[in-house]
């Protein structure tokens, strides 16, 4: 049977956050949390592996105690355990670091997983780095952006479209892919396994003590960037605001916005005087 | 001690170097950057029947060009090439590392980046240097909804990827001439562990949502099926495309073609209309570089309504309606 390991990421649910001014890095605790999509879809792939051929599948993520909530939701899809890593030491980290770590929570907890799945972007931060750079940690065979994933005993065939070209990679496991979004859509959850997954246990919580990572490890596997500034990009929004009805609202937003629409489509738009 | 001549090192990445000239854009930006830190502009070129790119390289702003052309690397590897490059920058030891932020890239370069131990930004939409001669990475989030400048302080090389058409190439000039280095192919090459079964050139559409200029959104606030189609004879006078939300599509008034957001396509029109559309992040992470956003809404507090530059307080099917009939009686071809 196959050990799958799916890393997983909760993302804030709105489009504007507000920013810590000092630290440069985003007030996460602000938001409600979701699964980010494409971590979904990962879990998704993971699943659908697990019905062909059978498969344990352990959910893992790094992040504040809530991002418990996307564990759950992962085992209530059908995933069989979830790892939290959750420690205030390692909040903030950047991709570089963030796949230090993720690598030493499966060296721990899963040191025979034959597959490793994450999702191929996310929607916060939307590096797509974390994949690609814990391939390099746990040195591993990897594929990005996979739309299918076939096993067939210790072969792991990926189909992927990069670049205007279909590929079709062929590696053997353990490996890493990377899930895209063409594929796997993501189950819902039922609601008993959502009672199910909230009630039992199955989480286990690591810090980085028992991960084995003292601060000197951050000093020398931790974050290589750092965040100068962070700003809002659209500063000049026209904001302005048409009301009133329907018909009215429709001359006078083509009065006002005529010259941009004509000049946008190649076409002189003009009222007949 | 002599200093160490400093170099900024650009991935040459050459496979659709017609529809895609990021090489180039970043070349060009290698040279700005270049005065400000006295530094050289470097490609770094791999593949098998290369010598088109040398010279193209050349004529648009390298000073060298370090080369490896070998019939076993006729098509591109991810491991071949990290292992190539990884070798050329542990022996050249180069100040920043710029690489297109092409599918390829955006995989190919965060495992470099881990092999040098150093930090890496990604999808750059700005690059500048700082007066203590670092490198300035702006890099989207949020859909590119906010931007972040970003530093690797104390690491070296400071790497970048950075989004196909940020910067404008340098023309064309057959006139210069740069130091060609062809090097052979390393006999400790370790085989790549990822083989290449297949692969082929999928068929491009010309035209598709990404790159229209007009789109028009809609959303479940269009009610119902016969609403929302009639958006389609909006997009079809502006010459425009149709966009949906997800509750849209998986409520069959779209196809999945048409989904725009995070799980959908990532839009940059001229000008985008969206009717009856609330504003989750799932759709608006699409959104992030849209020139003019027009929202119609009964609701003036929605997400949606915010993000735009002008918000029209309206039912969306009777502003659609009366948008459609007044456009007919202004627009001359």
């Amino acid at each position: 049977m196959l050990n799958i390991v799916v890393c997983i990421k909760q993302v804030p649910m709105v489009t504007e956050l507000p920013w810590d001014e000092k630290s440069g890095t985003l007030r996460r605790d602000l938001a409600a949390g979701m699964m980010n999509p494409a971590c979904k879809h990962a879990v998704e792939a993971a699943l659908q592996i697990k019905e062909t051929q059978g498969a344990s599948i352990t959910v893992m993520t790094m992040g504040p105690p809530a991002a418990e909530e996307v564990l759950r939701e992962a085992l209530a899809m059908g995933a069989d355990r979830g790892v939290l890593i959750c420690d205030r030491m390692l909040a903030g980290a950047d991709t570089y670091a963030t796949s230090f770590i993720l690598a030493s929570a499966i060296r721990k907890k899963c040191p025979s997983c034959d597959l490793i799945l994450c999702g191929a972007y996310t929607s916060d931060s939307e590096t797509a780095q974390v994949g690609p750079q814990l391939a390099e940690e746990l040195n591993l065979p990897a594929a990005a952006y996979a739309e299918n994933i076939e096993v067939n005993s210790r072969t792991l065939r990926v189909r992927r479209l990069v670049d205007h070209f279909r590929e079709t990679l062929e590696m053997e496991l353990p490996a890493l892919v990377t899930v895209s979004m063409e594929r796997y859509q993501p189950r819902y959850a039922s609601f008993s396994g959502l009672d199910r997954a909230f009630t039992r246990a199955g989480i286990s919580v690591l810090n980085a003590e028992k991960l084995g990572i003292a601060s000197a490890d951050l000093a020398g596997q931790g974050s290589r960037i750092r965040v100068r500034n962070v700003f809002v990009r659209k500063a000049q929004k026209e904001n302005m605001m048409i009301t009133g009805a329907a018909v009215r609202a429709a001359n006078e937003f083509l009065d006002r916005y005529e010259g941009k629409i004509g000049a946008a489509i190649g076409k002189s738009i003009e009222a007949k005087k | 001690m002599m200093n160490k001549q400093k170099s900024i090192w650009v991935f040459g990445d050459y496979r659709n170097y017609y529809q895609n000239r990021v090489t180039l854009q970043l070349l060009s930006r290698a040279v700005d950057l270049s005065r400000t830190l006295k530094a050289e502009v470097c490609a770094v070129l791999f593949g098998h029947d290369i010598e088109e790119w040398i010279m193209e390289y050349t004529a648009h702003g390298a000073d060298r060009v370090l080369a490896i052309d070998h019939p076993s690397l006729t098509s591109y590897s991810t491991e071949n090439y990290l292992a190539l490059i990884e070798k050329l920058a542990r022996e050249r030891d180069p100040d920043i590392i710029l690489i297109g932020a092409t599918d390829f890239g955006r995989e190919f370069a965060p495992r470099l980046a881990k092999r040098l131990q150093t930090g890496l930004s990604a999808d750059c939409v700005g690059l500048d240097i700082t007066s203590e001669g670092l490198l300035v990475q702006v890099a989207p989030s949020f859909g590119g909804n906010m931007l972040a400048e970003i530093v690797t302080e104390r690491h070296r090389p400071q790497m970048a990827t950075v989004r196909p058409g940020t910067f404008k190439e340098i023309p064309h000039n057959n006139e210069r001439t740069a130091i060609v280095e062809r090097l052979p192919l390393p006999a400790d090459l370790p085989a790549s562990r990822v083989r290449l079964v297949e692969y082929e050139r999928a068929v491009q559409r010309e035209h598709t949502i990404e790159n229209a200029t007009v789109i028009v959104c809609g959303g479940r606030g269009m009610g119902n099926k016969n609403n929302f189609k009639k958006l389609d004879e909006l997009a079809g006078l502006l010459g425009g495309d149709v966009g949906a939300t997800r509750p849209v599509v998986y409520a069959g008034w779209a196809g999945h073609d048409s989904l725009v957001g995070q799980a959908g396509k990532h839009i940059k029109p001229k000008i985008l209309f969206s009717f009856g559309i609330s504003g989750a992040i799932q759709h608006t992470a699409g959104l992030g570089e849209a020139d003019f956003i027009v929202a119609i809404n009964k609701n003036p507090q929605a997400t949606m309504m915010k993000m735009a530059d002008v918000a029209i307080v309206a039912d969306s099917g009777d502003l659609l309606r009366h948008l459609i009939r007044e456009l007919k009686k202004r627009i001359r071809e």
